[in-house]
């Protein structure tokens, strides 16, 4: 078989077809749109279903707790009578120590279900650790594929520990040099073991978050008998946020603002061997969030089930520094060590809290386990030696790859507004680029997508050359 | 020589730069993609030889021996002296100026 890089990308199709089990031309219309509903319901798993699965792989029912001293701290800086509560769902302590068992789970559950051997994932993150757990208690076979090194071998530190807790649940791991052409050796491998493709994309990545939104709302009526006024999400491929958005609105019909967040990496090129390793975050960064926002089928699936702007209501970003700040903060006045890619959301709710009255509530959704490597004194201490100059003043004097810039006082701690109606606007003109036709269908299709209505799509559609069918 | 049956890691090539896709920054460009992988050496072999391996899921690749029971050597680094004045900017501000008289 020709297994040259174009061969291999033009049989794409077919071997995601038969590595998901999903026939994803089944929810295709004319010309834009897609039944994504049809695709999370014909999955086959309703969000109980998901719950008790999850109940019985040691995932899920993660303790809500309040961050009495980050709230207080946050008061100290904010007017009179604001400063909203601060809660952490503390999702390290799910098997394998992220939310991302929880995605996991469904995949790996649905890839015993359906007779696979094996499952293979494509990534550097938390997942590869969450899927090796999980494929560890259903005795599947299981290859992680991560980005791992630059091309003198230098590998980020998060990314060697995680590639170190693959292999502690038993997984195999291929670990490559920088570049996008992964997804290529990923497809040899799925061609080669014809194992289950456990992509964070396919509806079992998904749906299986929703959980964590229908937990976080019953544990905020039980302990504070309201539901939460924002919930923070970190943000980058999308799913995580679309999946709690989903829970949420499965399990109240109040009214919860819904706010992505992500780090900025602003000027780094993310498949750029140079700027690989002059990051000190991997993932929940703007090098994912907004590339996959504007284009959410640019996954390793033909539809990704993670739509962010279907549910996003506010997108904000923080800095590295702020990040590691808030990091520090919550081992040294919680009691909390965790991973600070995890805490991306707890730096975005510590400033979004000041814009809160009192008794107002903020959820950050998650925490991640830490451990060598994939600590924020491992990472600083490897920026150090990749010449990022590290120094406290402004969080918003900091260059990407250049520097990280500590706050040096508490109130300088301030998360910045991407402009969704930019996002959105781009979104749509992606989708335009498809097509010069579109169907009534299609302007549902946009309207839902980005959350908008008639009057918006109908004005953007102006703008480009397409012919509206009856 | 390392004895067949030792755990290894093995790297290869995966695309030569002139093989791998288009449309990529100038330093990625110019490199090839390399892959690094661990399994069983199925025939004793030298270091950087070339050598074929069994994964843990039973896969054959070949590649360049890079060593012999490869080890997890990351750490926490070296310390970051300004963490400790985080906690003091965190907790002064939290309890007051006096909180480490």
């Amino acid at each position: 078989m020709n297994n040259s890089y174009e061969a291999v990308m033009a049989r794409k199709n077919q071997i995601m077809k038969s590595s998901v089990g999903i026939n994803y031309d089944k929810y295709e219309g004319d010309y834009l749109n897609f039944d994504f509903e049809e695709m999370m319901s014909d999955c086959g798993f309703s969000l109980r279903e998901v719950r008790q699965i999850q109940n019985q792989f040691g995932v899920g029912n993660t303790p809500l707790k309040e961050c009495k001293n980050i709230t207080d701290l946050a008061r100290k800086v904010s007017k009179p009578g604001y400063g909203a509560r601060i809660f952490i769902k503390d999702e390290a302590l799910n098997d394998s120590g992220s939310f991302k068992a929880r995605r996991a789970s469904m995949a790996c559950y649905q890839a015993k279900k359906l007779g696979f051997k094996g499952v293979i994932a494509a990534t550097s993150g938390n997942y590869g650790a969450a899927v090796a757990s999980q494929a560890a208690k259903h005795g599947l076979k299981c290859i992680i594929v991560q980005e791992c090194f630059d091309s003198n071998g230098i590998g980020q530190p998060e990314i060697i520990e995680k590639a170190r807790a693959c292999e502690a649940y038993g997984a195999e791991v291929v670990q490559l040099s920088v570049g996008p052409e992964l997804f290529y050796k990923f497809l040899l491998l799925l061609e080669e073991t014809k194992y289950f493709n456990a992509s964070l994309y396919t509806p079992y990545g998904v749906m299986g978050i929703e959980s964590l939104g229908a937990e976080l709302v019953e544990d905020c009526l039980k302990q504070n008998g309201k539901v939460p006024d924002m919930v923070v999400c970190t943000n980058a491929g999308g799913g995580n946020l679309t999946g709690t958005a989903r829970g949420i609105l499965k399990t109240t019909k109040e009214k919860i603002q819904i706010v992505g967040a992500s780090v900025n990496l602003k000027g780094l090129h993310m498949a750029n061997d140079i700027d690989f390793n002059k990051k000190s975050f991997t993932t929940g960064h703007t090098g994912f969030g907004i590339p996959f926002m504007i284009n959410p089928d640019r996954s390793d699936v033909p539809r990704s089930a993670g739509r962010p702007l279907r549910y996003i209501d506010r997108y904000v970003t923080v800095n590295q520094g702020e990040v590691f700040f808030m990091t520090e903060t919550l081992a040294v006045l919680e009691g909390i060590e965790r991973g600070p890619a995890g805490n991306t959301s707890l730096a975005a709710a510590f400033s979004l809290a000041k814009e809160l009255k009192q008794d107002q509530i903020i959820i950050v959704q998650e925490t991640e386990y830490t451990s060598a490597g994939k600590h924020h004194q491992a990472q600083l201490a490897f920026a150090r030696k990749n010449g990022i100059n590290i120094y406290f003043g402004n969080p918003e004097d900091e260059i990407p790859g250049k520097s990280i810039v500590f706050p040096k006082t508490v109130d300088l701690i301030q998360a910045k507004d991407l402009d969704l109606d930019v996002i959105r606007k781009k979104y749509i003109r992606g989708q335009l680029l498809k097509t010069n036709k579109l169907t009534k269908k299609d302007i549902e299709f946009l309207i839902i997508e980005t959350n908008t209505n008639t009057d918006y799509i109908l004005s953007e559609i102006k703008k480009h050359n397409v012919e509206l069918e009856e | 020589m390392i004895k067949k049956n030792s755990w290894v890691q093995i790297t290869k090539t995966i695309l030569k730069p002139e093989e791998r896709a288009v449309n990529l920054p100038e330093p990625t460009k110019k490199v090839p993609m390399m892959m690094w992988v661990k399994g069983f050496l199925l025939e004793a072999g030298e270091l950087n030889s070339l050598v074929k391996i069994r994964t843990l899921t039973g896969r054959i690749e070949s590649g360049l021996l890079v060593c012999e029971n490869p080890s997890y050597m990351h750490t926490y680094g070296e310390f970051v002296p300004e963490l400790l004045e985080i906690d003091r900017i965190c907790k002064t501000t939290l309890f007051g100026g006096d909180f480490y008289e």
